[in-house]
């Protein structure tokens, strides 16, 4: 049986009109748009040759070796940043809570790298990495070109983004550890827990909905990784991600209907991706179930 | 339009603007082009700069996304000579008809005015133009190499100065060093009317060839695979390298930055691939296009023939070190002094290849080098047939690339 509607219900449905149509205009709209060209065989530049073609293009995508390399080369990026991430967020978030002396100053400096712009970043540490005007090689007395080989341009590209991105993690980190009941930690420690017990019995499990929305947003925002690798390699040494294949169709082949279906494929990853958190790993994002 | 007396004797304030965009030159030979021709032009019009990227591909990005959106802003566009086929196909330049077309013609390189024409039709008016050339050290090399085996094995006698610096990377660059091979083995890329493609067997294996045995050799540079044109001048300008296939401009640079390595620096034509038959090497340069969507498309064809005429290509060959496409200036003394090499330079251009003159050339061209990329790594024979299926793929826009 439905419920009927109270008068407040409907308030709150009327309040949040504004931001819904805001929503199904800027995000819904293009998606329905990219959904709709990704069915035709649509080339800006020969705007009379537009056509019908089913599925051809994501068959032209899904049979090609560019998109699963690119696919496998995304994956590894996401992989090794989030985790790297995770480590060390949780190291800064630590010191951050735990810090006695300038508090305020400890969490400014760590979060400063996050309020750099991406390309910005991208390219300072593509100058640092660059054998003739860098400082890398000179601290570690070699005479490497980073960015000219496949694992080295990947260690680049996955350091840079562990280094703008890490306090993000941080920050979300933080506020998962202030949600830790201190006596509960006290008590522990009467029992006579050592600080790696109490840390990994009882500060983890506690914080384990905290720590999935975290990998949750950060695994989808590196999936979609591409201002560092295109400043960075621009898909050379075999870098190429879903998104730089994405903007190559798009943007330099102004193949609307090939590159459509790219940034839909991608969308899907996505959704995949918030999916396996969701259902794989339990992951409440309204946290209803302890609310009640 | 009504307006008192007094408002319509005033002049207009301001003729309109003419937006030129073209990649930032850096000498401002551009510039003062612009100048002179709105200055000329006696209040008609003032032509802007609107400067571009120097990345061929960035500059090409831009323009396309403002083009296909239709921006009435671009009145005249420095055209790469490889875009000219897609702008024309796609609508977004206008073509140079009756006495434009004729004079846009007149008295300039014949491999020029077939850069600028797609379909029959004139595109675009010459502005400058470019090839390479083989520099090489006269102290190292008595004679220079006709060929191309003679010059791998002159440098490998040569030891540890014999590194021949070349453009390796996965770029617009070695499409340009494949096509140039390929051109001068007899082969070429497309069939004549560009739909097909052509790549005959016995040519496009010899340039294959070539690139990897150049890229296995002991005279490759280490950095081969990551070499732009650039890396090749600095690594010349060091002294070690004693080849260098390039474009004109390492000339200057290396008599500014290396007067040591710059006076014994010789020139040549580029060398064979076929002993006897001199090499086709690949044309560059800009042409002056007329944007589609301009306000103002009869004073753009005016502007444009003027910045393309001779005292403009003069500033741009005395300043900016760009070669001309009006073939009398090469016969001029202060043109001989910027371009001591203009007679090899003039021949060399009068014999060039164009690169694929197909609206699909962007995407050709990522076919080549992605399927070419690293040299050291072809094989000759399993590589012809994974050309052919790649360009022919990206003929058909198949796929991704």
């Amino acid at each position: 049986m439905r419920p009927r509607w109270s008068a407040e219900q409907r308030l709150a449905w009327l309040l949040c009109a504004p931001a819904v149509t805001a929503m199904l205009v800027v995000t819904a709209y293009p998606m329905l748009y990219a959904l709709w060209l990704s069915l035709f065989r649509y080339d800006l530049r020969f705007p009379g040759e537009r056509h019908f073609a089913g599925l051809a293009n994501y068959a032209a995508v899904l049979t090609s070796e560019v998109w699963w390399r690119a696919l496998l080369n995304t994956l590894m990026i996401t992989v090794g940043s989030v985790a790297l991430e995770l480590v060390l967020g949780m190291v800064f978030a630590l010191v951050m809570h735990r810090a006695l002396v300038g508090r305020r100053a400890v969490r400014t400096g760590l979060l400063v790298p996050y309020g750099i712009i991406t390309v910005v970043a991208a390219m300072s540490w593509r100058f640092a990495f660059d054998p003739t005007t860098g400082f890398v090689n000179g601290l570690l007395g070699l005479h490497a070109a980073w960015l000219a080989e496949r694992w080295s341009a990947f260690f680049v590209i996955i350091q840079t983004e562990v280094w703008k991105t890490t306090p993000f993690m941080a920050l979300l980190l933080l506020a998962g550890l202030t949600l830790v009941p201190e006596e509960l930690l006290r008590a522990a420690r009467v029992d006579g827990a050592g600080a790696w017990q109490r840390f990994f019995r009882i500060t983890l499990p506690q914080m384990r909905p905290v720590i999935l929305v975290a990998l949750l947003f950060r695994t989808l925002d590196a999936f979609r990784i591409f201002d560092t690798v295109y400043v960075q390699t621009r898909g050379a040494q075999d870098t190429a991600t879903v998104s730089l294949v994405g903007y190559d169709t798009l943007i330099t082949r102004l193949n609307l209907g090939l590159g459509s279906a790219v940034s839909v494929l991608i969308f899907v990853c996505v959704v995949l991706i918030a999916v396996l958190y969701i259902k794989g790993f339990g992951l409440d994002l309204t946290a209803r179930g302890r609310g009640r | 339009m009504v307006c008192t007396l007094a408002a319509c004797a005033r002049p207009p304030a301001q003729p309109p603007h003419l937006h030129w965009y073209v990649f930032d030159e850096q000498s401002g030979a551009f510039a003062a082009a612009a100048r002179r021709c709105s200055e000329e032009s006696g209040g008609r019009y003032e032509i802007v700069l609107a400067p571009l990227p120097t990345d061929a591909d960035q500059q090409r990005e831009q323009l396309v996304r403002r083009l296909a959106a239709g921006d009435p802003d671009i009145a005249i566009i420095g055209m790469d000579v490889i875009w000219t086929a897609e702008l024309a196909a796609a609508g977004w330049i206008l073509p140079w008809e009756g006495e434009a077309a004729r004079q846009a013609r007149a008295g300039r390189l014949a491999s020029s005015v077939q850069s600028a024409s797609y379909d029959g039709r004139l595109w675009g008016v010459p502005f400058t133009t470019n090839t390479q050339l083989l520099w090489y050290r006269t102290d190292r090399v008595a004679k220079p190499p006709a060929t191309w085996d003679q010059m791998l094995t002159t440098a490998e006698g040569l030891g540890t100065h014999g590194t021949i610096e070349a453009q390796g990377e996965r770029y617009e660059g070695l499409t340009v060093f494949f096509v140039s091979l390929l051109a001068s083995a007899g082969g070429q890329v497309l069939s004549a009317d560009g739909r097909s493609v052509s790549l005959a067997p016995g040519p496009t294996r010899r340039a294959l060839e070539i690139m990897q045995r150049l890229a296995t050799s002991s005279v490759a540079d280490p950095g081969l695979a990551t070499a732009r044109e650039d890396q090749g001048r600095l690594a010349f300008e060091q002294g070690g390298p004693s080849f260098m296939l390039n474009y004109t401009y390492v000339w200057p640079s290396a008599h500014a930055d290396a007067p040591a390595v710059a006076a014994h620096m010789g020139w040549a034509r580029w060398p064979a691939v076929i002993p006897g038959r001199p090499s086709r090497v690949t044309l560059g340069g800009i042409n002056l296009g007329i944007g589609a969507y301009t306000r103002h498309p009869k004073l753009a064809f005016d502007a444009a023939s003027c910045l393309a005429s001779a005292p403009s290509q003069r500033l741009a060959a005395e300043r900016g070190g760009l070669p001309p496409t009006l073939t009398t200036l090469y016969d001029e003394p202060p043109i001989r002094r910027v371009f001591p090499f203009a007679e090899v330079l003039r021949e060399t251009l009068r014999d060039a290849v164009q690169r694929p003159q197909t609206p699909l050339y962007a995407d050709l061209s990522l076919a080549i080098s992605h399927t070419l990329h690293p040299m050291r790594a072809i094989d000759p024979i399993r590589d012809v047939a994974r050309l052919r299926a790649a360009v022919g793929r990206a003929l058909r826009s198949e796929g991704l690339l």
